[in-house]
């Protein structure tokens, strides 16, 4: 089975056809060059072509929380989103502390096969923030497991993560930090600032991000290791991040397209639907965010899809869970913030959802240059669509999506992996 | 006037001085010797209270009783809330019963804003204090209360000065007082120290200090808030004799203050800590009074957030 997509704007740049052969490709040629009557013949003509997007960011929900997401609903998200890996959070019950819990993720993205699942590593037990995971076992398991977190808690102590930095360096892993110094936000709801007063939720200081930034910077460069931060939110994690890169500190971050495009604003509504860990932001950190992003202070959208039941988000705000969906609309919110506003180009965007995740994840098969002999790993997108975002209209398993209602341009039309489609048209191959 | 009572905000200032006129009418009655109107008969209100607070909930069971509405009392101790129950089933029930109003108070920040604006319930919905945000009838209590003094009894209150002091940071009474007082006219002074005052406190519409003393001889009216025992623990302050010290409201520092000033304080006072006896009691303190106000305003809210004018006359059955 071979598959032959026309005239496609390769990352917006030229046009070419791409033949595609069993897991493949096969060749690359000018548009409108090529011909094979065996083929599926696929038109992309006003069509872009990026190689399949590369998510560092992902709550599978499964084990443990099968009533938000599995393994199976995610990766039907993720394949509709355009993405052909993720990299599946370890705050799972139980927590993906083990060699078995790893490679029973692992295995089980196999075998849905819609998309390549990477399981992150607890940093500790239990993500308890105690004593380290078997990290090593991991890293050897058939998962492989590379990076490293308690994403939803903050490896706070300054020891355990020095260690951790430290060891991981036995295996070239990463240690992925959720930068949340707990005292500074213990009952935290929103963005501290003139508004969470005027609410009346409890303040979340950007100082709290900023802090664990900070010292992990210098502790990754002490011990000269790899730094991940997770989700940055604020203009002074930016600062800090732009001080340690000039300082060439192996540190790598993240942003979510939730705090690309949504301000603290919307937390005058009590809908808990933008209750989000860290919590949205100033307008001002948005637009630093932006740049950063742009620049390349920011390597990289990550999307923290974070699936809840309605009954976790529909009451009142204090008692909500922390978490938003985003597998499904982070490549048109990225389209919208970053495309559609001209401070990225698509290869840009090739770059930080595809390109620089993979290379953070030290995946080899994907986020590769789309030319002959690689893996066929691609994200097709109709760069004028205009779509409004239906949270119902969803592959996941919940609906606490914050776009819901808002107008987002560019959509990913189709998905192809390991040489297949996973989603054709819109549709997900199941 | 909007359908619900959420928020200071929801009143602009004619709004908030027919309330105040309203309540003024309405408190006559309670100098009579049958204290009731039949103005609510037939109509619901429940009291949706899932803090304890017993002082605000007789106050809005008087005020319910004496325009003649059936009242039910629906308190989370003891009753399915405790259980998990969400704030959407118990709001359904309400529903299911035909409650016409919905008087809520909820530990979180919101949950009355949710309650009106969520479609669970057709009722009116009244905020009688929601988390660390707002407790608009209070304001509307002491707004009442000061303009009896010092304006009369009438319109708004137009160039004075209020210096709100204590626990800024976690009181629900100062901001939605801060809000009232700015739209009647007044200015609101927040004083605390700064460990007590949120952050962006500067781009509040009013002013603040960390400096009783200074701000005392400019105010006609100081509102004392009453420091949580939480608050001691966490170390927003040292001690509470260095707090009483700096922010008590005693009698050296009322001798200060000019001679028609007001003392309010929102209940129940920490004598000693905040307040002292002296001051508590004396001829300045509209403390008792507050009380009462709390009523009169309370039955205006009810009065006109359910269309009482219509009812009165009997024909709105």
């Amino acid at each position: 089975m071979s598959i032959l997509l026309k005239n496609g704007s390769l990352k917006g740049e030229k046009n070419v056809d791409i033949l595609i052969e069993n897991d493949k490709i096969s060749k690359v040629a000018p548009g409108n060059s090529l011909k094979d009557d065996k083929a599926e013949v696929i038109d992309l003509t006003g069509l872009i072509i990026l190689p399949g997007l590369v998510d560092l960011h992902t709550h599978l929900r499964e084990p443990g929380r099968e009533d938000a997401e599995t393994v199976a609903t995610g990766s039907a998200a993720a394949a509709r989103g355009g993405f052909t890996a993720v990299h599946a959070m370890a705050n799972t019950l139980p927590v993906a502390d083990t060699a078995g819990v790893v490679e029973q993720v692992w295995n089980l993205g196999k075998s849905i096969g819609l998309v390549d699942v990477y399981p992150v590593g607890a940093v500790t037990i239990g993500l308890k923030g105690e004593n380290l995971a078997e990290l090593s076992a991991m890293a050897d398991s058939t998962a492989r497991v590379r990076i490293f977190s308690d994403d939803g808690h903050c490896v706070s102590d300054p020891v355990l993560m020095r260690r951790a930095l430290e060891y991981v360096k036995a295996f070239n892993g990463v240690i992925a930090q959720h930068a949340q110094e707990p005292r500074l936000t213990k009952n935290a709801q929103m963005n501290e600032s003139e508004l969470s007063g005027r609410l009346g939720l409890t303040g979340w200081p950007a100082v709290a991000e900023e802090a664990i930034v900070a010292r992990d910077v210098l502790l990754t460069e002490h011990v000269q290791s790899k730094l991940h931060v997770c989700h940055a939110s604020t203009a002074g994690t930016v600062d800090i991040l732009r001080w340690a890169k000039g300082k060439k500190v192996n540190v790598t971050a993240e942003v979510t397209p939730h705090h690309l495009f949504l301000s603290q604003i919307h937390c005058e509504s009590y809908d808990a639907k933008f209750k989000v860990n860290p919590p949205l932001r100033t307008d001002d950190d948005i637009n630093e965010l932006r740049k950063a992003l742009a620049e390349g202070i920011i390597d990289v959208v990550a999307t923290d899809h974070a699936p809840h039941p309605m009954e976790d988000k529909e009451g009142e705000w204090s008692s909500a869970a922390f978490g938003m969906t985003g597998l499904e609309t982070a490549l048109s919110v990225v389209a919208t913030a970053m495309v559609e506003t001209k401070l990225m180009t698509w290869a840009d965007v090739a770059r930080v959802m595809s390109e620089k995740p993979a290379e953070i994840g030290q995946l080899t098969e994907h986020g590769r240059p789309i030319a002959e002999n690689e893996i066929a790993n691609l994200c097709i997108i109709d760069p004028n669509a205009s779509w409004k975002v239906d949270a119902k209209d969803t592959h996941s398993l919940s609906t606490n999506n914050p776009f819901h209602d808002m107008t987002l341009k560019s959509k990913v039309i189709h998905t192809i992996f390991r040489g297949k489609f996973s989603m054709k048209s819109g549709q997900v191959q199941k | 006037m909007k359908k619900h009572l959420v928020s200071a905000h929801d009143l602009n200032k004619d709004e908030a001085v027919l309330v105040l006129d309203t309540a003024k009418e309405l408190a006559l009655i309670s100098d009579r010797p049958v204290k009731k109107l039949p103005t609510l008969r037939g109509r619901t209100v429940v009291n949706l209270f899932f803090e304890d607070s017993t002082r605000t909930r007789i106050s809005f069971e008087a005020a319910s009783k004496r325009l003649s509405a059936d009242v039910i009392n629906f308190s989370a101790k003891g009753s399915s809330v405790s259980k998990g129950e969400s704030l959407k089933d118990t709001a359904q029930t309400l529903q299911s019963m035909g409650a016409d109003a919905v008087v809520i108070r909820h530990g979180s920040s919101g949950a009355p804003h949710l309650l009106a604006t969520r479609n669970w319930i057709d009722a009116v919905v009244i905020n009688a204090g929601d988390g660390t945000h707002e407790h608009p009838t209070q304001a509307l209590l002491d707004a009442y209360t000061i303009r009896k003094h010092l304006r009369n009894n009438e319109g708004d209150l137009n160039g004075l000065k209020v210096a709100i002091v204590g626990d800024i940071l976690h009181s629900r009474v100062a901001r939605s007082n801060a809000i009232l007082l700015k739209t009647l006219g007044a200015t609101p002074i927040m004083v605390a120290p700064p460990t007590l005052l949120p952050v962006g406190i500067e781009k509040w519409n009013g002013e603040f200090s960390y400096d009783l003393d200074e701000v005392l001889p400019q105010v006609d009216a100081v509102m004392m808030l009453r420091v949580q025992q939480e608050r001691m623990s966490d170390a927003y302050f040292p001690t509470t004799r260095e707090y009483s010290r700096n922010f008590g409201l005693n009698a050296q520092r009322l001798k200060t203050m000019q001679k028609h000033a007001l003392v309010l304080h929102p209940g129940p006072m920490n004598r000693g800590m905040e307040i002292t006896a002296e001051v508590a009691d004396s001829t300045n303190s509209v403390v008792i009074e507050q009380v009462a106000n709390g009523v009169s305003v309370r039955m205006a809210v009810l009065y006109l957030l359910l269309g009482g004018s219509n009812s009165e006359t009997g024909e709105n059955n």
